[in-house]
């Protein structure tokens, strides 16, 4: 592959978009610099913090360590495109609810490993969110607020509509 | 503004901004980016200790794309004494003459992209003379290497001015306390026990890494800082600087995390002293590995000695605790003084013998970390006190009744207990993991045992808070603080507490982020402060804004007693809708330094936090791992502001002090850190929680607090590390004196038991 900046085209929360990027760029770099998506985060630089997480072809990626050239022609998904016309997806919802979060630096990528968690088991045991959500790192300690948060939301899920507080 | 008749207080409506938190569009310093912004990235000291020879700057700066390099000489150019720090200013801007640890930056590369700046940070090259650097805190106490030449307080703390001129030693401040006569205490006693007990140095990790934006211009600069600490950072840049304080603008968003990590400044002077020398904006961003070389939480040392009466009853108490500070103060004078109050623990003893001292070593600089020395304090008492009982025949839990400081009884300091919930937290940690039940105690070579533990803390005094609060003519109300929103739901709370006074719904208050050009003074979020202290600056705006808003109506001739809605009452006193409403509060808690020669004084603090917890493990005899399977944990908070707030604050602080228990220490050969990254410092994941995880606050109250609350930050993380130790022991007999509580040290410990002890590494 040459080094020498290149066009990449691809899906952006449901968008067609273009942009020029280095064969170097990464793509939580292109995400924030190119198209202000600010909900994708670096931390740790090393993949193992998950705030950089977005979901790229349906599958979780670390943004810090994926190179932007490797999105050309991709679908992705970041956490500004799960509120549809101003209504927050279930998942987002159950965060609230359950009081998920505190400093927030953490939770775009939290919110997106539980949606493609519910997608792919929609009634988790406690092991399997333990399991699904190992790679995620939250410093100001709310897992156990995450993991109600995941119940509630594959109760929101299942039920197709909001759960009364 | 529409009045509410239900309580503000004890309501849990989520955060203010929860939304944006889940949209991830809520604001971070993290985001910022100016027209004409540099980058700065920092080139770092590689040894712990050397005179800076040379420095090469030729290649980086040649570097296409390079705006400038900077050393400390750039910096020195323009403000001559570059030191700066909170309790001493024994820090320079970037590196002067010396380098004082492994790690310290020494210059800096701008460019308008950060890769070339990074690139050519990699670029300068240091010449250095080594010199022979001190990195453990009891070796420092008497070595001929000393990391400063001279001590330098700032003149911030009056108690710490004597210590100005003092010449060759790395004690950077040492606090004694005396109460009664230890001495005579432990020639009558029945029983001596003593012990050590260590804890490595740690780091806060909070995963927006500290960031700074420094925009100076036109004799001005404005300051974009993810701080915890905006007014100190004004007036110490300000200091720095020889401006006014009304020429230095300090303004932050919502922090991604904190822990202490980021008070008084950190970043800051040196972005604006690149944005002065560059002539344009500044960003420095660090890495999560770059952190590890900027602030971090003291490893200690503390020996602690006990003279107990045959029945249980402690008679006197020696403490002597070693802070290592590393290369540079920060507050860790301040760590070992107001930890110092607190040494001998929770219980009512009548003789005690404190030494609690701040030691310079060649290491990062250590700092704040949820708790200012208490969680290291908590660590060696509790598990001392667990050790007594046993030796004793005691149960635990009972002999800790036995002493406990009950409401009333004078604290070590003189300081009478009031509404310090210890019998409280204790009474509910026993009640809640059964202390009185039977306990299944395994099987084979799984083995089962459980232990509690409890600590306090005095909160931070001297210390200011002041706040705005504003009525705009239709009536809505606009609060003006500079608490920072680190995570702990500051915002939230102060909503609540401003509302409670106004009689109005928390959700109609508008909370303004800090910014040092509208927010008035406050001394830090820290210290679990923010609560009682700004939460009383707080409640007397709101109450000096309802006064004027009665003034304004009489001025109208509004009759006393109507309930005409408030635009009404602007609109007769103004015409039309016009005229603003602020109301002022200013909280200052009263303060009696301790005595000098004896540390004694009648009112060390304005109020207490309480804490403790619960633990019961799995050990494995033939590995030594250590599986903890229940973790409860207790906090007196007075009145919870916010109960799931509340709660969250509690578990959270256990979460993070379970890490610094079983998993963190930033390790070293020589001064080097080998492990500054999460892929080598390991911090907790979600399945490193206990399977059974409980948090509670207990029913109380502060009466002299807002609304009866109090803060609630750090009294989660006290009883985590003794009380998971104690079980150790409970299931398998052997005590564990250093953390982390490692495989390794747990089955070294096993074997060192039964007499076959392993190899020393």
């Amino acid at each position: 592959m040459s080094t020498a900046p290149r066009e990449i085209r691809f899906t952006l929360n449901g968008t067609e978009v273009a942009v020029t990027v280095a064969a170097h760029d990464s793509l939580v770099d292109v995400l924030r610099d190119h198209f202000d998506l600010f909900g994708v985060r670096e931390s740790c630089g090393q993949g193992l913090c998950g705030c950089c997480t977005v979901i790229v072809d349906g599958k979780a990626v670390s943004s810090c360590l994926s190179l932007a050239v490797f999105a050309d022609g991709a679908e992705l998904l970041t956490v500004e495109g799960l509120a549809r016309d101003g209504r927050l997806d279930p998942v987002q919802e159950a965060f609230i609810e359950a009081g998920a979060f505190q400093c927030g630096f953490c939770t775009p990528g939290f919110i997106l490993m539980t949606k493609l968690l519910l997608d792919d088991k929609p009634a988790p045991s406690d092991d399997e969110i333990r399991h699904y959500l190992s790679g995620n790192l939250c410093r100001c300690g709310s897992y156990p607020q995450i993991i109600e948060a995941v119940k509630r939301a594959a109760r929101k899920r299942a039920a197709g509509q909001d759960d009364p507080l | 503004m529409s009045e509410v008749t239900t309580r503000q207080i004890g309501r849990s409506p989520p955060r203010v901004e929860a939304r944006a938190k889940v949209t991830g569009t809520v604001e971070y310093i993290h985001n910022l980016r100016l027209p004409r912004m540099l980058y700065g990235k920092i080139s770092r000291s590689t040894i712990p200790h050397g005179r800076i020879l040379r420095i090469d700057t030729a290649a980086a700066a040649a570097l296409p794309g390079v705006a400038r390099i900077v050393t400390g000489e750039d910096v020195r150019a323009i403000i001559p004494e570059p030191y700066f720090g909170p309790a001493f200013h024994d820090q320079p801007i970037l590196a002067l003459d010396k380098v004082r640890f492994a790690g310290e930056p020494v210059a800096v590369a701008l460019a308008a992209d950060p890769q070339v700046a990074e690139a050519a940070a990699q670029l300068i090259v240091v010449e250095y003379q080594p010199l022979p650097g001190v990195f453990d805190e009891i070796e420092a106490v008497s070595s001929p290497v000393f990391v400063h030449d001279v001590l330098k307080p700032a003149g911030t703390f009056a108690d710490l001015k004597h210590l100005a001129g003092r010449r060759d030693t790395n004690v950077a401040l040492d606090f004694h306390l005396r109460r009664g006569d230890a001495d005579a205490a432990f020639a009558a006693a029945d029983h001596v026990f003593e012990h050590s007990f260590r804890t490595p140095q740690q780091m806060h990790t909070p995963l927006e890494p500290h960031v700074c934006v420094a925009d100076a211009r036109d004799g001005a600069v404005t300051i974009h800082s993810a701080t915890q600490t905006p007014s100190f950072v004004r007036m110490e840049i300000a200091r720095l600087l020889g401006w006014p304080e009304n020429r230095v603008r300090v303004r932050t968003a919502f922090l991604g995390g904190g822990f202490g990590a980021k008070v008084y400044v950190k970043l800051e002077a040196l972005a604006v002293a690149l944005s002065l020398l560059a002539g344009r904006p500044v960003k420095l961003a660090l890495t999560m590995s770059e952190q590890f070389f900027t602030i971090s939480k003291h490893a200690s040392t503390f020996r602690i000695k006990s003279a107990v009466t045959r029945d249980g009853r402690v008679t006197a108490r020696r403490c002597e605790v070693f802070y290592n500070g590393g290369a540079y103060a920060d507050i860790g004078p301040r760590v070992a003084q107001k930890s110092g109050f607190s040494a001998a623990g929770p219980y009512d003893i009548a003789n005690v013998a404190i030494g609690s001292y701040e030691i310079y070593t060649n290491r990062p600089p250590a700092g704040a970390l949820r708790g200012f020395g208490i969680p290291q304090l908590v660590w060696a008492y509790e598990s001392h006190t667990d050790l007594i009982a046993r030796a004793l025949g005691l149960d635990p839990v009972a002999f800790r009744r036995r002493n406990l400081l009950r409401e009333g009884a004078q604290q070590a300091t003189g300081t009478v207990m009031r509404d310090a919930g210890l019998a409280a937290v204790l009474d509910r940690i026993a009640a809640r993991i059964g202390w009185d039940q039977p306990f299944d105690r395994g099987a084979g070579s799984i083995k089962r045992g459980r232990g509690v533990a409890i600590g306090f803390k005095a909160s931070i005094s001297p210390t200011t808070s002041a706040a705005h609060l504003a009525i705009a003519a239709d009536g809505s109300a606009t609060l003006y603080c500079s608490t920072v929103d680190m995570g702990q739901g500051s915002t939230t709370a102060m909503a609540q507490i401003a509302a409670e006074t106004l009689g109005i719904a928390a959700e109609a208050v508008r909370v303004v982020a800090p910014d040092t050009d509208v927010t008035p003074y406050d001394m830090g979020t820290l210290g679990s402060r923010s609560t009682f202290h700004m939460g009383h600056a707080v409640r007397l705006a709101a109450e000096d804004a309802r006064a004027k808003l009665a003034a304004l109506a009489a001025e109208a001739g509004v009759p006393e007693g109507s309930n005409l809605p408030i635009p009404e009452i602007f609109r007769r006193r103004y015409g039309m809708q016009a005229g603003t409403i602020i109301g002022g509060g200013t909280y200052i808690p009263s303060y009696l330094p301790p005595d000098p020669e004896t540390g004694l004084t009648s009112n060390a603090t304005p109020f207490w936090m309480a804490g403790g917890s619960g633990a019961e493990v799995e050990v494995d005899t033939e590995t030594g791992q250590v599986r903890v399977t229940r973790l409860v944990t207790v906090a007196d908070a007075g009145t919870p502001v916010n109960p799931r707030i509340v709660e969250t604050q509690i578990s959270g602080a256990a979460v993070m002090q379970f890490g610094f228990t079983m998993l963190e220490a930033m390790e070293f050969t020589e001064g080097q850190l080998r492990n500054p990254s999460l892929a080598d410092y390991k911090i907790p994941g979600i399945r490193d929680l206990p399977p059974r995880f409980e948090a509670e606050a207990v029913d109380a109250a502060q009466r002299i607090g807002p609304h009866g609350a109090k803060g609630v930050g750090e009294s989660g993380t006290f009883g985590v590390s003794p009380a998971i130790a104690n079980a150790i022991e409970d299931a398998v007999g052997v005590r564990i004196t250093e953390l982390p509580i490692t495989a390794e040290a747990v089955y070294r410990a096993l074997r060192r038991q039964a007499g076959e002890p392993l190899a020393e590494e």
